[in-house]
């Protein structure tokens, strides 16, 4: 049969044309699947945020869920912050000694921290650690009918499992960022006097006395919008769960990514607001 | 072939089985209407045009092999599915077009036994059998008392501490037909409660079936695919007195107790137990078979 084809020239156009018809309906399917996401996902918050303004209200569910977001994720939080404020002083001291500045480590650590590596350390922290649960756990729920069965025992599920874990989520990951903060400049002040052999009254007042208003606000705004990233983007994707076991490990991983790169991505632009909004004098 | 073999318009009743003497379908508004009521799921037809209603009283068994959208129609009734066609009538309210904030309370009035039993693993039996109750704020100790009540009616009493985990297949079934019953529903759905157990433990869940249906009346639709226990629920009744089924007088069968077939998404069979084995389908005879 290839024999009897008359050149080349015609090879080349009926390859061509299928590969063409059959990449634009790919393109236009993959398109309008993530409209629909996105949309489903709008969606979704939306009805998470307002359900606290409607009874019934589940504030046991908001306090359990606190304890196993605030209270489970403290020690990484407190373990990661630590070693960070560690890392950068002795990054920075390293440089800083080159231009004979080492008494602003305290100021560099202090101000990253605080700015920057808290909030999103934090969020990636949390994130990895609670959209995953949050994912797996609905999404367990799903593939095993209880979350119908919550809906046909005539609770709403997004009241009863959405909404606790969202302002628990935002609430708790504020907190936690105060704490990341506070150990990272710690773990700074740790590296600065016991290794780098340094003032540690120095470390600590420059740290203190760079520190404006602008900078806490920046630093504790993030969190909040993290928080929120991380528990609807966590159940969003458990609540969709489908295909059974391997349905649910789809939507974990779904989740952490997808909070993971929002986190980073909102705080690009966070910052950007905030930097314009909040000048610092 | 597809049109569906129902009663009215059925084959004389055979000789064989005739109806019991039990009181027949009391007369009233349907607790469940179904009108032209067609979904998919990205791509063919699930069900197709399905009309059939229940009556105050009324047992209905939905036979049917596996994948043909038995399930989908039970979650269709409750309205944890919408249709994409056709209207669906629970307790005279439509449903199909209803917000999902107006179905919560509708839903409060039926009960509904999932496949694998559906129980909330993270609490325990008494906490899952009382989970309606305990969102309603009742005392806790009218909940353990009713948790008693509805846990001795389907005989586990004894696990009342104890967590799903712990539960072999056929106990979780029995817990969720407690979880089912606890507010006296006014429709209780059945969604292959005896699927994948052991012919002993299938039989205690009939039986359990058998008592909800002759000791309260509650009407029900019982999804199945095994025909053993829809015969088995259609010739046996539940006598109090001796506190377990037992058989019907030969010939006879629950008037209360009729029958539904679905053949790739379509309801080809809606009638009692006499129409259903003397049906001229192909597909309900080899059904049958």
């Amino acid at each position: 049969m290839h024999e009897r084809l008359p050149s080349n020239r015609r090879v080349r156009v009926n390859t061509r044309t299928p590969a063409n018809q059959m990449a634009i309906p790919t393109i236009d399917r993959t398109a309008k699947r993530v409209v629909l996401t996105v949309q489903d996902y709008s969606l979704f918050a939306h009805r998470a945020v307002m359900n606290l303004f409607r009874p019934p209200r589940y504030g046991s569910e908001f306090l359990i869920q606190a304890d196993i977001i605030g209270v489970g994720s403290a020690f990484i939080v407190l373990l990661s912050g630590f070693f960070t404020g560690g890392v950068l002083a002795l990054q920075s001291a390293a440089t800083l000694s080159e231009f004979g500045a080492n008494g602003l480590t305290g100021r560099f650590v202090g101000l990253t921290m605080i700015r920057e590596l808290g909030p999103v350390l934090t969020g990636v922290m949390v994130a990895g650690r609670n959209a995953s649960s949050m994912a797996s756990e609905l999404g367990s729920m799903v593939v095993t009918e209880q979350i119908d069965a919550m809906r046909a025992l005539g609770v709403d599920p997004m009241r009863k499992l959405v909404t606790p874990r969202l302002f628990a989520c935002i609430s708790m990951l504020f907190f936690l960022t105060i704490l990341a903060d506070a150990f990272g400049i710690l773990g700074g002040g740790f590296v600065t006097v016991v290794m780098n052999h340094q003032d540690g009254f120095q470390y600590f007042s420059t740290a203190w006395e760079s520190l404006r208003y602008p900078d806490i606000v920046q630093g504790l705004v993030k969190p909040l919008f993290s928080g929120f990233i991380i528990a609807s983007i966590g159940c969003f994707f458990g609540m969709r769960t489908s295909g059974g076991t391997q349905g649910v490990g789809r939507a974990t991983i779904q989740a952490v990514v997808f909070s993971s790169v929002a986190i980073i991505i909102a705080d690009f632009l966070l910052t950007q607001v905030l930097l314009s909004l909040l000048a610092r004098s | 072939m597809n049109q569906t073999d129902s009663a009215s318009q059925s084959d004389p009743v055979p000789p064989g089985l005739i109806q019991a003497g039990a009181a027949s379908v009391v007369a009233g508004t349907p607790v469940v209407a179904f009108q032209n009521v067609s979904i998919a799921f990205d791509g063919p037809s699930v069900l197709q045009d399905i009309s059939f209603s229940v009556a105050p009283g009324e047992t209905r068994i939905l036979l049917g092999p596996a994948g043909v959208g038995k399930s989908v129609l039970l979650k269709l009734v409750n309205g944890l599915l919408r249709p994409d066609e056709g209207s669906i009538l629970l307790f005279g309210d439509e449903i199909s077009k209803m917000p999902e904030e107006q179905l919560f309370p509708l839903r409060t009035r039926t009960g509904m036994v999932f496949q694998e039993g559906a129980l909330f693993d993270s609490l325990t039996v008494r906490d899952n059998v009382a989970y309606q109750l305990i969102q309603e704020q009742i005392p806790d100790s009218e909940i353990d008392r009713r948790v008693h009540e509805a846990l001795t009616f389907v005989e586990l009493d004894e696990t009342f501490s104890l967590y799903p985990v712990s539960l072999s297949g056929g106990m979780r079934r029995r817990v969720a037909i407690a979880r089912a019953l606890i507010r006296q529903p006014e429709l209780i759905l059945y969604d292959s409660p005896t699927g994948g157990l052991d012919p002993v433990t299938s039989t205690t869940i009939i039986e359990l079936v058998m008592k909800e249906r002759d000791v309260y009346r509650t009407p029900s639709i019982f999804v199945t695919h095994r025909l053993q226990d829809a015969f088995t629920l259609c010739t046996h009744r539940f006598d109090p007195g001796q506190g377990s089924m037992v058989p019907l007088p030969k010939g006879h069968a629950d008037p209360n107790t009729t029958f539904l077939m679905l053949e790739e998404g379509r309801l080809i069979f809606d009638g009692s137990i006499h129409n259903l084995v003397n049906s001229d389908n192909k597909f309900v005879r080899e059904f049958l078979q």
